[in-house]
């Protein structure tokens, strides 16, 4: 799984670089994302731009990586693409995470 | 093949659609599942699905194929075959995927309730998601028990007054 982890102040920025967070991908996705948070500060921003298509078992995936984060670290996503803003949705999931359209407005709500 | 007279291929289908009846068959792994959307997804590129149509065919049409392989045909029994077999008609795609693997538990369809916790992060459900959007999003969902193959049909409402090809 190609993700791409970077921190700027306090904030963990990690990017997913693949295109499918499916259930071939899943496992992988939660390790490489653990990982690259272990030492993350207070705030994790899911970059999820570059993915166009995610089912039940990615959106599964990040349920976990947040359960995993908390209470410490805030996970809260950002780019969603039409695609995947739909599985959240139709699964009520996005009233449970913080939501942003871009990285940019995500980054500007966290430095707050 | 598990091909049945109502998912052939009739005169009619292939006069009055852009995309013929078609089926294929892959050795169930997570991976095939990708190569067989990739498949189907290439097949129906003639009926001109706009981009939501075409990204709730893939959802429900992955959800049935990852149950069957993470359910069907779980890792201690080792891979086997999946068929897919889609038709479309006037009120939309029909689909329907069979394999050879266990038995649906009480045979009968899972009904796909997801429960969100009020504010609990801990209490949030990490899976069973796939049910709920195949529910939500296909219509006519069947399951059946026939022998020793399970097979499951199902609806997808779109490509409604596709224009016939000249």
């Amino acid at each position: 799984m190609d993700i791409l982890a970077r921190t700027e102040g306090d904030i963990c920025i990690v990017a997913v670089r693949d295109a499918r967070i499916d259930a071939a991908a899943a496992l992988d996705f939660k390790e490489a994302v653990r990982e690259s948070t272990e030492d993350a500060p207070p705030q994790v921003i899911l970059d999820l731009t570059r993915v166009g298509f995610i089912d039940s078992s990615g959106l599964g995936a990040i349920v976990a990586i947040m359960k995993h984060l908390a209470p410490e670290r805030k996970l809260v996503l950002a780019g969603l693409t039409p695609p995947v803003a739909k599985v959240f949705k139709l699964t009520r999931m996005d009233s449970v995470f913080a939501i942003f359209m871009t990285l940019e407005e995500a980054l500007r709500a966290e430095h707050v | 093949m598990p091909n049945t007279s109502e998912f052939k291929s009739s005169p009619q289908d292939v006069t009055f659609t852009a995309c013929p009846a078609f089926s294929i068959e892959a050795l169930s792994s997570p991976l095939a599942v990708r190569e067989v959307l990739s498949d189907v997804m290439m097949r129906l590129k003639g009926l001109h699905l706009d981009a939501e149509e075409c990204e709730t065919v893939e959802l429900v049409l992955a959800e049935v194929l990852n149950n069957v392989v993470e359910h069907a045909y779980p890792t201690p029994d080792g891979a086997g075959p999946i068929w897919v077999d889609c038709v479309h008609r006037d009120n939309g795609l029909h689909i329907r995927v069979c394999d050879n693997g266990r038995v649906m538990p009480g045979e009968t369809l899972p009904t796909g309730h997801i429960r969100v916790p009020d504010r609990d992060v801990d209490d949030l459900p990490e899976g069973g998601f796939g049910w709920f959007l195949i529910q939500d999003l296909a219509r006519d969902v069947r399951y059946e028990r026939h022998g020793q193959q399970n097979r499951l049909e199902f609806r997808i409402a779109v490509a409604f007054g596709t224009p016939r090809p000249s």
